[in-house]
């Protein structure tokens, strides 16, 4: 049985910097990552990041994983276990984890979950031809190992993710036919639209597609167009030349561990799907597990970071190592979290975290059964 | 039509632009930034304090005309690669840049306009590709005076895929 202080379940931004900031308040960290490198979603983000100066705005996603990373990695009070998958939560708070075929066990006085989320696949016909991917696939094949998805892409979906991808492809000299939304607007930052549009990218708003063509692979895409109620307008259709389908379409939580750890769970949309109740310190309804990141929400990564400071802080402080400054700087972290969601951008965010604080009543005893 | 396009429509542009008399003193940052988002890497790149600080982390820029010298410092400092500076005495424009190859000195580039059509030939008067801007080029164009509020891109050679 390995003991530590706190146990971090995901080795990206939330997780990276919850554990970062426990250890520099001297407890003892273990982060457990199944992937075989820190980083998270960060190792793929060649863009720059929004957000406040005072938090890494203005730097490579890239960059910021690499600075993390390397203070990881010379944190004495930090040990990192890659490729290691957690299995399962025990009810006298035991975590078990898979490590070169390994099983171990390990028992942490507080539990940080930073798992992240997944990508949601999108119903069409033939949407199980080669060729059709996800963005995250895209941009690891691409950013991470050189490989091009294809050499003429239809992006599905302009929220940020199908706008930077956009770009990125673009970069790597990929031809990216169009950007398809079925809303009526674009739902990333427009300053990313300008960009691609600028490029020639054209973004059809109210369209969506309808089925993958190709015999063995894509070789074109039938998209629709549709009315402001999401329903098809006859007779729109049309045909668009491309090697792959990118999906774009929104991600969902990862929280079996919290489902299964007991957590108390609540359907918000405005959040992406399941996500555990929690106070503001990101502490769930288990008193020794909290969340941070995209597996309590999907935000951004700027975000993610704050949550994670704040979830490590808080978890330090209850594991005895108190000292004034840590409130002080608990506070800090709040204010500047706010202030990042207060604007227009973070309207559906605010809402989403009112009801996760238990504010609403909202698909809240929608796991109540697992228990 | 901005959010249905990405394009932003001559009512935004002229609601960012300095008038003609402060564009006829020198070069002048335009600030393509419409929709408030979380961001102010801006106000901390203006040595000239020009961008005027934000109350709010979501505010738009507000760029104070008379301050601003148009010294390009903001220009790769926006993650959004939202700002440029128009140069009209010398009917400059000064563009962010994320592409390979390079363009050279002295090359005839083709000048994109906002949906990426091309509009005018451009030449390339200047790049600035320090390492401190960690690969966002400063491309400096000169364009026929009609297209300095319309020049916002650049195709080099005949690749595909732009």
């Amino acid at each position: 049985m390995i003991e530590t202080d706190i146990l971090i379940i995901g080795g990206g931004p939330a997780g990276m910097t919850a554990a970062l900031k426990a250890a520099d308040n001297s407890a003892q960290v273990i982060i457990i990552e199944k992937y075989h490198q820190l980083g998270g979603q960060l190792i793929k983000q060649t863009h720059r990041f929004f957000g406040s100066k005072k938090e890494q705005a203005g730097i490579r996603g890239i960059e910021i994983a690499k600075q993390l990373t390397n203070r990881i990695k010379e944190h004495e009070n930090i040990n990192v276990y890659t490729e290691a998958t957690a299995q399962g939560y025990y009810e006298d708070g035991v975590l078990t984890v898979s490590h070169n075929n390994k099983f171990i066990k390990i028992k942490p006085k507080k539990i940080i979950v930073a798992t992240g989320a997944s990508e949601k696949m999108l119903g069409f016909e033939n949407n199980d031809l080669p060729g059709v991917y996800g963005a995250g696939a895209v941009q690891t094949l691409m950013n991470l190992y050189g490989i091009l998805p294809g050499e003429r892409v239809i992006m599905v979906g302009a929220g940020n993710i199908g706008l930077i991808v956009s770009y990125q492809l673009l970069q790597a000299g990929v031809k990216v036919a169009a950007v398809i939304e079925a809303s009526g607007k674009i739902g990333g930052y427009l300053v990313h639209a300008s960009k691609i549009r600028r490029a020639g990218v054209p973004i059809y708003t109210n369209h969506s597609i309808k089925k993958a063509i190709g015999e063995k692979s894509v070789q074109a895409a039938e998209v629709v167009k549709l009315d402001d109620n999401w329903n098809e307008i006859q007779g729109s259709e049309k045909i668009i030349k491309a090697d792959t389908i990118c999906l774009a379409v929104g991600l969902r939580p990862l929280t079996d561990l919290l489902i299964q750890a007991g957590c108390e769970m609540a359907y918000i949309p405005e959040l992406g799907g399941d996500v555990p109740i929690r106070d503001d310190n990101l502490k769930t309804t288990n008193n020794n597990i909290f969340v941070a990141g995209d597996s309590g929400g999907i935000e951004e990564a700027t975000a993610a970071m704050l949550e994670g400071e704040i979830a490590g802080l808080k978890a330090v402080s209850e594991v005895g190592h108190i000292d004034s400054n840590i409130f002080t700087e608990l506070k800090r972290l709040k204010d500047e979290l706010k202030k990042l969601r207060s604007g227009p951008e973070g309207k559906v965010i605010r809402q989403g975290i009112k009801k996760a604080r238990g504010d609403s009543n909202a698909g809240k005893n929608r796991y109540t059964h697992l228990r | 039509m901005l959010e249905r396009t990405g394009i932003p429509t001559s009512d935004d542009i002229n609601s960012i632009l300095p008038d003609e008399e402060r564009l006829k003193k020198g070069p002048v940052a335009v600030i393509e930034c419409f929709r408030e988002i979380p961001c102010d890497p801006c106000y901390f790149s203006c040595p000239f304090e020009a961008i005027n600080e934000f109350d709010d982390i979501n505010d738009k820029p507000d760029l104070d005309f008379d301050k601003c010298t148009g010294c390009q410092n903001c220009i790769a400092n926006c993650p959004g690669l939202a700002i440029f500076v128009v140069d009209y005495n010398n009917s400059m424009v000064t563009i962010p840049y994320e592409f390979l190859p390079l363009p050279k000195k002295g090359d005839i580039v083709a000048g994109l306009n906002r949906k990426g059509e091309k509009v005018c030939d451009a030449k390339v008067v200047k790049i600035k590709d320090p390492e401190k801007n960690d690969k966002t080029a400063v491309i400096t164009l000169k364009v026929p005076t009609e297209y300095l509020m319309e020049v916002r891109n650049i195709k080099v050679g005949d690749q595909d895929g732009r």
